[in-house]
C-alpha cells in the first residue's frame, strides 16, 4: 500500500516494514484460524441439537408414517399389547398410560420437592448465609452429585421394603417413584432458586426492614415476589429433570401397565418403558417404533419446558 | 397471629427445612457408605463379575468406568473449551449465537436416555461399531459438551477485563490474548468445572445401557495392544460400568449375592463421587494460590 508513496525508501527500511508485515500477517492468519476453529467448536453444538432432533423425530414419526397407527389412538388410548395378533384384538400401541404415569410421578415430585427446595434456598440467602455457604451449598453439591443409580438402589432397598412393611401394597409403588425423584431434583431447584435470590438488588430487602417488615414478611412479600421467575424456572428445571429420569424411576415404580388407583400401585413411565423393552425389541418392528415414539414425546418435552422458561424469563424481566 | 411470632415460627419452618436436607444428605450417604464400606475389598475392587454364583468383584466394570471417563472428557474438553471460547470472546449478538444458545440451552435439558437414543442409532447401528466403549464415550460426550461449554465460557469471564485490555494494548491479538494471558487465570475454573464435570459423567447410567453395553468381555489386563479384542484398551469392545452393573444386577441378575455387589458398587461409585468433588475443591484452590503469587 505505501510502497508507491514513499519516494526512495532505503533497504534497512523495507527490511523492517516487510519483516513487520510478515509478523502481522501471521498474526492475522493465527487469529482467523482460531477463530475460525473456536466458532466450528461451537456450531457443532447446533449441529448436535438439530441432528438429534432430526433422528428422534423421523424415528418417532415412523410409527405414523410406516406403521399407520393413528396419531390420536397413540396419544390417548390405553390399549397396549404391540405383541397380540390382530385375531386376539391387537396390535395396538396407546401409551396413554406411561404418559400419564411419567406426569403423575414427575409432578408429584415437584410438588414435594419445590416448597423444600424455596425454603432451603431462602435458608442459605437470607436466614444463615455463612452457614450456608459452608455447610448447605457443599451438601447440596454432593447431592447433586449422587448418580441416579444409586438414589434408585437406595429406593429399592430401602424406601420399598419400607412402604410394603409399614404402608402396604408390594413397595413398588407411585409413592416410592416419586419420593426418589424428589429427593433426585433438590439439588437442582435448590441452586437455581438460591442464585436468582442472590441476584435481587439488597436495597430492596434494607427497604423493607427500614419500613419496619420482619424478616419473615420481608422474605414473603418482597423477596420471594421479586424472585419470581428465577423460582418458577427452578421448578420447570427440576420437573423436567423428574420428567426424563429414567433408571431411578424404572428401579422403584413396578413397571406394571396399568393405571395407579392409588399411591402404593405400581405404574410405569414413559423412560423405564423405553429403558426396559428397547433392547428386546426388533429394529423396525411396531413395538420398537412405539418406544422411539415414546423417546420422542420425552424430547417434546423437554422442548416445551425449555419454552416455558424462555418465556417466564421474558415475563420476568419486563417486570 | 402477630407479626413477631409468624416470623419466630417461619424462622423455625427455615432451619427445619435446611436440617431435612442435611438429613436426607446424611441417610442416604450413612446408608450406602454403612452398608458398602465391609464389602469393598481388594478381592472385590479387582475381581471379574460372577453370573451365577457367588462371590464376584467388579474390577472390569471399574476400570470401564475410569476408561469411558477418559475417552469422553479427550472428546470434550477441547470442544467445549474451544466452544466457550468463542461465546466469550468473540459472539456477538447475532442470530447465530442466538442458535447456539438455544442448542446448548436444549442438550442441557435432554433426557439422558433420548441422548442414549440418539447414541444407539448413529454411534452404535450407523457407525457399525455395535455397543462399544467409543459409541458410549460419544454419547457421554453429547451429555457433558453444554456443561463443559458453560463452564468454559464462565471461567473465561470471569476473568478481569483489565488483564485483557492490557494484553490487546501490547499489541497482542484476541487469539494470543485468550491462550497467553486469558485461558492461564481461568485455569482454575476450569480445572474445578471440568473435575465435577467428570463426577457428573462417572455416574451416568441410562445413555449407556444401548451405547456401551451392559456386558464386558473378558479381559485380558496384560494385553495391551488397543486393536486386539480381549484387550481393555480396544476402544471397540463392549464395556459395562460400575452405575450400569448396579441398575442390571438389580434388574435381572441370578447371582444370589447381587445386595453384596450392589452394596459394594454403590459404595464405590459414591467414594469416587465425593473424591471428585475433594480433589476438584482442592485443586482449585491450590492452583488458585500458585497463580496468586503465594
Amino acid at each position: 500500500m505505501h510502497e508507491g508513496f514513499s519516494p526512495a525508501p532505503d533497504l534497512n527500511n523495507i527490511y523492517r516494514t516487510t519483516d513487520k508485515r510478515n509478523i502481522q500477517g501471521r498474526k492475522r492468519c493465527g487469529e482467523l484460524l482460531g477463530r475460525s476453529v473456536a466458532f466450528l467448536a461451537a456450531a457443532l453444538v447446533v449441529v448436535l441439537t438439530v441432528s438429534i432432533i432430526y433422528f428422534i423425530g423421523s424415528k418417532g414419526l415412523a410409527i405414523f408414517t410406516v406403521h399407520g397407527v393413528r396419531f390420536t389412538e397413540f396419544l390417548f388410548s390405553t390399549h397396549w399389547w404391540p405383541d397380540r395378533p390382530l385375531e386376539e384384538g391387537g396390535p395396538a400401541v396407546g401409551s396413554l398410560t406411561f404418559i400419564l404415569g411419567s406426569l403423575l410421578v414427575s409432578l408429584l415430585a415437584v410438588a414435594v420437592s419445590a416448597p423444600l427446595s424455596v425454603i432451603v434456598a431462602v435458608f442459605m440467602v437470607e436466614i444463615a448465609p455463612v452457614w450456608g455457604q459452608r455447610v448447605l451449598q457443599p451438601a447440596i453439591e454432593i447431592l447433586a452429585g449422587i448418580p441416579s443409580v444409586v438414589y434408585g438402589y437406595v429406593g429399592l432397598s430401602l424406601l420399598v421394603p419400607f412402604i410394603r412393611n409399614y404402608l402396604g401394597g408390594e413397595g413398588f409403588s407411585v409413592l416410592a417413584g416419586f419420593i426418589v425423584l424428589s429427593i433426585m431434583i433438590l439439588p437442582t431447584i435448590i441452586s437455581v432458586s438460591t442464585d436468582s435470590l442472590r441476584a435481587l438488588p439488597p436495597q430492596w430487602k434494607e427497604a423493607a426492614l427500614a419500613l419496619g417488615s420482619t424478616r419473615w414478611q420481608t422474605i414473603r412479600l418482597v423477596l420471594v415476589p421479586a424472585a419470581r421467575s428465577g423460582l418458577i424456572t427452578a421448578v420447570v428445571l427440576g420437573l423436567a429433570r423428574a420428567f426424563g429420569e429414567a433408571l431411578a424411576v424404572q428401579m422403584v415404580i413396578g413397571n406394571t401397565r396399568t393405571i395407579p388407583h392409588s399411591l402404593l400401585d405400581p405404574t410405569i413411565t414413559l423412560t423405564s418403558a423405553i429403558t426396559m423393552d428397547m433392547g428386546y425389541t426388533i429394529m423396525g418392528s411396531l413395538w420398537n417404533s412405539a418406544l422411539w415414539s415414546m423417546g420422542l414425546i420425552l424430547l417434546l418435552m423437554s422442548f416445551l419446558f425449555i419454552m416455558v422458561i424462555r418465556v417466564v424469563v421474558r415475563g420476568g424481566m419486563v417486570r | 397471629m402477630n407479626a413477631r411470632l409468624a416470623d419466630r415460627l417461619a424462622t423455625i419452618m427455615f432451619w427445619t427445612g435446611a436440617a431435612m436436607v442435611l438429613a436426607i444428605l446424611a441417610l442416604l450417604l450413612g446408608y450406602i457408605l454403612w452398608h458398602g464400606i465391609r464389602v469393598i475389598d481388594w478381592h472385590f475392587l479387582t475381581a471379574p463379575p460372577q453370573t451365577i454364583v457367588a462371590g464376584g468383584g467388579v474390577g472390569p466394570q471399574i476400570f470401564n468406568s475410569f476408561y469411558l471417563l477418559l475417552l469422553t472428557m479427550l472428546i470434550t474438553t477441547p470442544l467445549g473449551l474451544l466452544a466457550g471460547i468463542y461465546l466469550a470472546e468473540y459472539a456477538g449478538k447475532g442470530r447465530i449465537t442466538e442458535y447456539i444458545r438455544l442448542s446448548i440451552e436444549t442438550l442441557t435439558s435432554l433426557p439422558s436416555i433420548v441422548v442414549g437414543l440418539f447414541g444407539l442409532l448413529i454411534f452404535v447401528n450407523m457407525t457399525g461399531w455395535g455397543y462399544s466403549l467409543m459409541s458410549g464415550a460419544l454419547a457421554l460426550a453429547v451429555i457433558n459438551l453444554p456443561l463443559m461449554v458453560r463452564i468454559s465460557e464462565e471461567a473465561i469471564r470471569s476473568v478481569p477485563g483489565e488483564l485483557r485490555e492490557a494484553s490487546l494494548a501490547l499489541g497482542a491479538t484476541r487469539w494470543e490474548t485468550m491462550w497467553r494471558v486469558i485461558l492461564p487465570s481461568a485455569f482454575p475454573g476450569l480445572v474445578t468445572g471440568a473435575i465435577i464435570a467428570a463426577g457428573r459423567v462417572f455416574g451416568e447410567a441410562a445413555a449407556l445401557l444401548y451405547t456401551a453395553g451392559m456386558s464386558s468381555p473378558i479381559l485380558n489386563f496384560s494385553d495391551l495392544d488397543p486393536l486386539s479384542p480381549t484387550s481393555p484398551l480396544n476402544p471397540f469392545r463392549p464395556a459395562e460400568t460400575l452405575a450400569v452393573h448396579i441398575w442390571k444386577i438389580n434388574s435381572e441378575a441370578l447371582i444370589p449375592d447381587v445386595r453384596r455387589v450392589a452394596d459394594g458398587s454403590s459404595a464405590v461409585l459414591i467414594l469416587v463421587v465425593l473424591l471428585f468433588n475433594i480433589c476438584a475443591r482442592w485443586l482449585g484452590r491450590r492452583i488458585y494460590r500458585r497463580l496468586t503469587a503465594t
